[in-house]
């Protein structure tokens, strides 16, 4: 992921350690990465939500600062109270590593300005509690009020699920809060930033959010 | 008939899980933890049966092939009425 | 320092002769014991000698046979001998890695079995400095229809990710197998690969004397005591029962050693470092002692403990996970004190070394052994076991075979077969791309990764073909290596060095020997021809159940170079129209084929022979191909032979393929499905396939046209197309449905 950030912005991330409890003054992006926090013991993401340092995101987060968390970074964040809803446990029980195809179904955040609407991408996902699942309350909200960025679907954007790899409720790969500052997503769009690599469909929402920043300064 | 099935890992056999938790614990201010062990819980319901000793034989079973991995883990089980 | 021996011990039984039996030690051996301490041992120093004399630690029987292995290289920096070995691959970076076993503790409880395998390769790797950046699992399974195979499949597998995906690490390739030879033994053969730079190795001679031993990383509980003896145990109907206490891996409590002792290393507090690992802290206590000349000193009341009351016996034999042993320098103890607190990991001193070349445990005020510490590893038994060469199986001629069916129905049944069908089921739930820098995944000829930002990039696989080792162990310990070789060219890397782990049954019977000796004689003749030299590797004997012994399973780990990743070849056809070639010599060796197993009931004959003269100019040829960006596809050919291979490169792809018919002067058959060895096939634009057949012919290689890629189908001509749906299902379909319980 810091490869990632710094490949596409020029801008090397500052590494924050979970026991601090401010973040570096200038930040303009967190980033929860993903890694099997605390060994994803008792739930996914939830001895690392509560951090010390988690307190400051949230306060940033607040503020209105770009809080992106991925794979596990989601679960964190979900964990934290900073999303709605919980990872279950992928629907056949196992962990999945593949590649999967994302339908973007906004371009006017800043985190998918880099991509259009209706776009399908191919990113690799990596987890085995990937299932995204809240209450019907939370679900209707989330989708009456445009916060699925991403979801799974076939190549050609259908949504089916046969392309639902984890059993996702709508095939929710990814959401934002209210105010659309804080996304999470299940699958990973900095492994596949490199045409070296195999595909660089990933890049558009990193590029997206440093081209946001340009903007903004 | 219900039961409660619980599940908790053999003394001696490592517990990354609850040591992760008893740690995170600490971190969080909760004082006078010495030690955590993470276990599971099964709520059962049995039918077609009164006889308490047929339902614990049946339960006994359950854990034994499917609840309880007894490589690691052992079992208790309660019936509760 | 010398402890007078009055003051040994007390609160320990008498030695009986069962309780050296209990600890596996032959009556001789018990023997070499007292002559050479003197008197009779306390219960810990038994314990003490049955860990260090047991085959694990030992390698009693192997010891003169693995002297024949070519173990140098002027890119070796480090042979075998050490937690891993090393290998300099230029810009200052050297590659650290090794395979290991977990056969038994796999079979017992699959899950924590694998876990705690992974576990320790990891940490044989980070131990000499390395982060490690690939991973690779070879795993064999009993008979498919066998009760226990599925539970143990599935177990397996979810402790090989559950332990990898954790950690972080990408497991990028691997082999998985069934044969009925595995049912009472599975196996498990973890392979880990790490990056180091050259000017910073770390080792586990300790130097020094009066130097803090350290012990780091999770507490010791009562963990698989004697592991090690029961991996070098065969299996009864009672071992079942007989569990010891399971091992339990923690990949969060590794994770954090890793990176506390990558940061340690960097701020030079290190001196020596040894993993904890078979036999934990009596292994890692007498290598470093031994290695450096020096004697160690232990107070076992100081060792962090996680249960009460454990003895000195059960500390010493412990093989609780994720643990370490350092000397420091001391005056960056409180550095490296601090780095490991920060990490959230126990850090105590639990010794010194001292110059006496004595290895002396204290615990509670009493001394619980006190022993030579050079003898305790050099004198410990060796064997130079009678051994019979397997006899010669007679050659199978392709014309005395009979074919039960068409190539088509033959094809579509061998893609679908256990060995041969799609991986996918396993490779999927392991985390393959963590990191960014996997570059070819599972699924190919090798695994790539990049190395660092590149243009570098690695290549591994892990090869063997217990059949031919069972039918031929000479033949089949060269297979293993030529085929690694091949797999690694096949990608465009140079073959540098390998790693062997060598899984066999009862050594104490003649003919279990004559197969290790076989094959490792195989090995050593392959290494040396290939210059691809042996740099760490493990032994696994006594893999039997009810005296059935495995298939001989010697894997190899190979691991090659690329300059420029950018580089490397996958096996997937690329585009309709380019023209497939073959390299190499296809006589049709039918002999211990998949095809005359699967499809003629007949697991028969000679393996085929390899020619290792040609593996490596076959394999240079086609490494060149690559280079020069003359090649669009490439692939080894291997198990199923060159219509599997074919199948497979469709399949990769979603491109058919359309072939000429096999030449005449050989049988359809033996044409398409044979193993010869030393083969690959290789795909290029119309255009170049000329320059590439001149090319063969200038290099005096054999080649020839096959036909062209294309279409939807496999259609050989004169035969039924099978199209790639039809061949894909088969393919993907067996391995998920038999886990599901339907097939």
């Amino acid at each position: 992921m810091a490869r990632t950030l710094k490949l596409v912005s020029g801008v090397e991330p500052a590494m924050v350690w979970h026991a601090d409890t401010a973040l570096p003054a200038g930040t303009d992006l967190v980033v929860v990465p993903g890694g099997f926090s605390y060994g994803d013991y008792l739930r996914c993401g939830a001895i690392a939500a509560r951090a010390p340092i988690m307190d400051a995101v949230r306060a940033f987060a607040a503020k209105g600062g770009l809080v992106l968390g991925v794979c596990n970074g989601f679960q964190i964040l979900c964990e934290s109270g900073l999303l709605p809803g919980v990872l279950m446990r992928n629907q056949q029980l196992k962990f999945i590593c593949r590649d999967v195809y994302l339908r973007v179904e906004r371009s006017d955040t800043p985190f998918t300005r880099g991509y259009n609407a209706g776009q399908v991408i191919r990113v690799p996902v990596a987890h085995g509690e990937g299932n995204y699942i809240a209450d019907g309350e939370t679900i209707a909200r989330l989708e009456g009020e445009g916060r699925v960025l991403f979801r799974y679907s076939s190549p050609d954007g259908l949504v089916d699920p046969d392309w639902n790899h984890n059993g996702a409720i709508n095939a929710i790969a990814g959401i934002v809060n209210g105010q659309g500052n804080v996304l999470g997503m299940m699958p990973h769009p900095e492994n596949h930033v490199e045409a070296v690599i195999g595909c660089t469909d990933g890049r558009g929402l990193f590029a997206g959010l440093s081209d946001h920043f340009d903007k903004a300064a | 008939m219900k039961a409660r099935v619980t599940v908790t890992l053999k003394s001696g056999i490592l517990d990354p899980q609850g040591k992760a938790i008893e740690g995170a614990l600490r971190s969080l201010g909760v004082e006078g933890v010495a030690s955590v062990r993470q276990g599971k819980v099964f709520d059962i319901e049995l039918e077609g049966t009164t006889d308490r000793a047929k339902a614990e034989a049946a339960l006994k079973a359950a854990a034994d092939k499917l609840l309880a991995n007894t490589v690691i883990e052992n079992y208790r089980i309660e019936v509760v009425g | 320092m010398a402890i007078a021996k009055d003051t040994l011990l007390r609160n320990e039984p008498r030695i009986t002769p069962e309780l050296v039996a209990e600890h596996g030690l032959k009556p001789d051996e018990y023997q070499r014991i007292l002559d050479l301490i003197g008197r009779e041992p306390t219960l810990t120093e038994l314990g003490i000698f049955s860990a260090m004399w047991n085959e694990h630690c030992s390698y009693k029987s192997s010891k003169v046979h693995l002297r024949g292995l070519p173990t140098e290289a002027p890119w070796v920096i480090q042979g075998p001998g050490e937690n891993a070995g090393v290998i300099d691959i230029g810009d200052g970076l050297a590659v650290v890695f090794k395979m290991e076993s977990h056969n038994h503790p796999s079979f017992i409880e699959p899950y924590q079995g694998a876990t705690t395998g992974v576990g320790g390769i990891l940490r044989d790797v980070f131990t000499m400095g390395a982060r490690p950046i690939a991973c690779l699992n070879a795993i064999s399974f009993g008979d498919p229809k066998h009760p226990k195979t599925r539970h143990l499949v599935s177990g397996v597998v979810a402790g090989i990710g559950g332990y990898g995906n954790s950690f972080g690490v990408p497991t990028v390739g691997g082999q998985t197998r069934f044969h009925t030879r595995y049912d009472g033994n599975n196996l498990v053969n973890a392979m880990a690969v790490g990056l180091a730079r050259t000017d910073s190795i770390f080792y586990a001679a300790a130097s020094g004397v009066g130097m803090p031993i350290v012990y780091l990383g999770s507490k010791t509980g009562r963990d698989g005591i004697h592991g090690a003896s029961m991996a070098s145990a065969e299996f009864g109907e009672d071992s079942e029962e007989k569990r010891p206490t399971v091992q339990v891996g923690d990949p969060f409590a590794e994770k954090l050693l890793l990176e506390a002792c990558l940061e340690i290393m960097r701020k030079d507090c290190v001196i020596a470092i040894q993993d904890m690992g078979a036999a934990g802290l009596t292994c890692s206590a007498v290598e470093m002692g031994a290695k450096g000349d020096l004697g160690v000193t232990l107070d076992l009341d100081k060792v962090p403990t996680r249960e009460t009351g454990m003895s000195a016996y059960e500390m010493m034999l412990s093989e609780s996970q994720e643990r370490m042993l350092m000397v420091l320098r001391p005056e960056k103890e409180q550095e490296a004190e601090d780095i490991f607190r920060k990490w959230g990991l126990d850090f105590a001193i639990v010794g010194e070394t001292t110059p006496t070349k004595r290895f002396i445990v204290r615990h509670g005020g009493d001394v619980m052994a006190d022993l030579p510490i050079k003898e305790l590893g050099d004198e410990a038994p060796v064997y130079n076991r009678p051994f019979v060469e397997s006899p010669k199986l007679p050659v199978i001629h392709a014309g005395d075979v009979t074919h039960p069916m068409s190539m088509a129905d033959a094809l579509e049944r061998l893609i679908g077969s256990p060995d041969l069908c799609s991986k996918r089921w396993v490779w999927e739930q392991y985390d393959h791309i963590i990191g960014g820098n996997t570059v070819q995944r599972p699924g190919g000829d090798a695994g790539v990764v990049r190395i660092e930002d590149g243009p570098k990039g690695l290549a591994m696989t892990a090869d063997v073909t217990p059949r031919y080792c069972e039918a031929d162990p000479f033949e089949g310990g060269k297979q293993a290596v030529a085929e690694a070789y091949r797999n690694l060219c096949a990608v465009g890397a140079l073959p540098l060095a390998i790693t062997d782990n060598l899984n066999f049954g009862n050594p104490e019977k003649p003919e279990i020997m004559g197969q290790f000796v076989g094959c490792v004689r195989g090995i050593a003749a392959a290494c040396k021809a290939l210059d691809f030299p042996v740099v760490s590797g493990n032994v696994s004997l006594y893999n039997e159940t009810n005296g059935r012994a495995i298939l001989p399973t010697p894997t190899i780990g190979g691991v090659g170079l690329l300059n420029d990743f950018m580089k490397s070849m996958s096996s997937g056809f690329k585009d309709s129209g380019d023209t497939i070639l073959l390299i190499g010599e296809n006589p049709g060796w039918l002999g211990q084929s998949l095809y005359l197993r699967e499809i003629c009931g007949r697991e028969e004959g000679a393996p085929p022979p390899v020619d290792l003269e040609h593996e490596k100019r076959h394999g240079a040829f086609v490494r060149r191909l690559i280079l020069d960006s003359q090649v669009t596809a490439v692939h080894d050919i291997s198990d199923g032979g060159l219509l599997v291979a074919l199948a497979e490169m469709a399949l990769a792809s979603g491109l058919g393929a359309t072939l000429d018919a096999a030449p005449a002067a050989v049988p359809a058959q033996a044409f398409w499905f044979g193993e010869d060895q030393a083969r690959y096939v290789v795909t290029a634009k119309a255009a170049d396939a000329e320059k590439v057949l001149a090319k063969a012919t200038a290099a005096g290689i054999p080649a020839r046209t096959l036909g062209t890629v294309g279409g939807k189908a496999i259609a050989v001509k004169g035969e039924k197309a099978v199209p790639l749906a039809t061949l894909n299902a088969a393919f993907e379909g067996w391995l998920p449905a038999y886990m599901a319980g339907k097939a």
